[in-house]
């Protein structure tokens, strides 16, 4: 982290695309295209401002750490991170979509000991901790809609955004959890360190997320 | 664990080896000296202690931190030290018991249960002074001063120093009148000045447009010494506690442009590190390219009274293995060593007890050993001419 540049870090896809809009209006727009560059570490068009394209779920550890200042992160990555030495000054109001419990229509009612896979073993644990119920959780990493249909799991926690997946295989949206947006973190020595910049860039980008409202 | 790697430590757990663990003892003393001119006293707490006297009024996060093991002899719980803080009031409280102020020193090995910090290490190397007796500006003044000195002592540069005081959110939250629930929750979100999730909260509570108003300014006022007067402004029609926090964050400001004019200074109003336990002024200092926060400290009125007596206190304390890795200063050199070669003559004897009583440092060389001067680090050797030992460049 030099002290000079303000390094943004934010994940391939869906919220590099969605977050881009938003930091050209606040005058920041990357030099290179991350889907073609070979690059990790991306100049803008501001001398002071570079971005780094990282996985999504390391984006906290980089912000925490102050390897970057700032980045952009879903409210799911962090539920799970704990957010813990990072601030969280603004939604975005980008990559909008809710975490679920899913499975087959009423799976979730069986008594005794619910077996959920998920990603998501915090955001699980304490959802259903929070209804006083126990359960057993399986983390997988990926294509969790395929744990009830194999009996792996009676039901699953994920990120549904239209739910087409999850009807596709006979499966539907139980119980919600959370609503899921994209917020921007904040490095706690950089929001002190670079205290006016980061203040002015997060003042920029709070009007753009204003005006799409 | 196989044979192969039984050398691992356990995680987060480091051992010092040459040079570093000299460049560490020489500090160590370094701040030892330098505390003993400020009149602080050494005090050497136990590595472990039962859980009641280690933990007592600390809150829940040391709690976590400590690692706990049964005395065999009477089946009580002790607790590993995560923290010399609470050894040091508790001394001061119940061995001590002083009527005047007292200042205590301490440097020693602390154990965490989780890693913390960028290094990751659950062994930090705690060095810190506490000031008892005394409720007012001055101690609170001298405390962070003797922290700039410390940082300075060990050659780190242009430390940021961020201001808070607990005070201002502990009077908001009266004002709202939020139960223990209710502050506990808005206090983890002010932590992570997680602003949307402040006003989705304040809205669904019953609270007064005013106090609402307020506890939303909180995560918004830091920054420069302007967020003082802006935090005037914000908050006007607050109880009096908050202008009396604003007017010693005032005061504190200027006394430190007075005294340390090369230090930047930051303050926070939400920033409430230590909150369970801190009563007034907070402080922490940030260096330049690093992510977290490098020594600490605050305020901690009455910590003391569950030992039997109350008393006003102040502190700061600090990881010496943080501030030697971002030391700017150069490591030291390799020490200049004199070898002597293995030869039973007197003579030599002699020689070797003069120069280490002139403070030279003498490697004996031993019979049959491999490597000669240079391979045993030392840029000079004693040879013998005519009957003399005499040293020469190597």
């Amino acid at each position: 982290m030099p002290e000079k540049t303000l390094t943004i870090a934010l994940s391939k896809g869906r919220i590099y695309q969605d977050t881009l809009p938003l930091l050209a209006e606040a005058g920041i727009e990357p030099a290179d295209d991350p889907e073609t560059s070979r690059k990790l570490i991306l100049e803008t068009n501001r001398d002071d401002v570079k971005l780094v394209v990282i996985r999504a779920a390391d984006v906290p550890t980089y912000v925490q750490y102050g390897a970057a200042d700032l980045g952009v992160s879903g409210k799911d990555v962090l539920m799970e991170h704990g957010g813990e030495g990072i601030y969280e000054p603004l939604d975005l109001n980008i990559a909008r979509c809710r975490l679920m419990v899913a499975g087959r229509p009423g799976a979730h009612l069986r008594p005794g000991r619910l077996r959920v896979a998920t990603k998501f073993v915090q955001a699980t644990r304490r959802h259903f901790a929070a209804r006083g119920r126990q359960v057993e959780i399986i983390k997988l990493y990926g294509s969790m809609e395929l744990a009830p249909l194999v009996g792996l799991a009676d039901c699953i926690v994920d990120l549904v955004d239209t739910g087409n997946t999850l009807r596709a295989n006979g499966l539907e949206p139980l119980e919600p959890i959370a609503d899921i947006s994209s917020r921007l973190v904040v490095n706690k020595a950089a929001m002190k360190m670079k205290s006016a910049r980061i203040k002015d860039l997060v003042a920029q980008l709070s009007a753009a997320v204003e005006r799409r409202r | 664990m196989t044979d192969t790697n039984r050398w691992l430590l356990p995680e987060g757990i480091e051992e010092a080896l040459p040079p570093l663990a000299e460049r560490l003892e020489t500090l160590r003393r370094e701040l030892l000296d330098l505390y003993h001119a400020w009149g602080y006293e050494l005090i050497i707490p136990p590595l472990v202690e039962y859980l009641e006297s280690l933990l007592t009024g600390t809150g829940h996060g040391l709690d976590l931190q400590t690692f706990k093991l049964t005395d065999q002899l009477n089946g009580r719980l002790m607790g590993v030290r995560a923290d010399m803080t609470p050894q040091a009031a508790r001394i001061d409280a119940h061995c001590l018991q002083r009527e005047v102020p007292t200042r205590l020193c301490y440097v020693g090995t602390v154990l965490h249960t989780r890693p913390d910090g960028f290094a990751g290490t659950r062994s930090p190397l705690q060095v810190g002074a506490e000031l008892y007796g005394h409720f007012g500006m001055e101690s609170d003044l001298e405390i962070l001063r003797l922290m700039l000195r410390t940082l300075e002592v060990c050659g780190v540069e242009s430390p940021l120093l961020d201001l808070g005081h607990v005070g201002i959110f502990r009077q908001l939250a009266e004002d709202a009148g939020l139960d223990r629930q209710q502050e506990s929750d808005l206090f983890d979100m002010l932590q992570r000045k997680a602003v949307p999730e402040i006003h989705a909260c304040l809205e669904a509570l019953d609270l007064p447009a005013r106090s609402r108003g307020h506890l939303a300014a909180l995560a918004e006022l830091n920054g420069d010494e302007n967020t003082l007067a802006q935090a005037r402004d914000r908050l006007a029609g607050a109880g009096a506690g908050v202008f009396t926090a604003l007017e010693a964050l005032e005061e504190m400001a200027a006394r430190l442009r007075a005294a340390h004019p090369g230090v930047a200074l930051h303050f926070d109003l939400a920033e409430l590190r230590g909150y369970h336990y801190h009563t007034g002024l907070v402080f922490a200092a940030f260096l330049p390219g690093n992510g977290q926060e490098v020594a600490r400290g605050g305020r901690y009125d009455d910590i003391g009274r569950v030992f039997g007596r109350a008393r006003p206190a102040t502190g700061f304390s600090t990881d010496l293995k943080t501030l030697v890795r971002l030391s700017r200063c150069p490591e030291n050199p390799a020490p200049a060593a004199i070898f002597a070669p293995a030869d039973p003559d007197p003579g030599l004897e002699a020689a070797v007890e003069d120069l280490r009583r002139r403070g030279e440092r003498v490697i004996r060389g031993l019979s049959g050993q491999t490597g000669d001067a240079a391979a045993m680090g030392c840029d000079r050797v004693l040879v013998k001419t005519d009957n003399h030992w005499t040293v020469v460049d190597a």
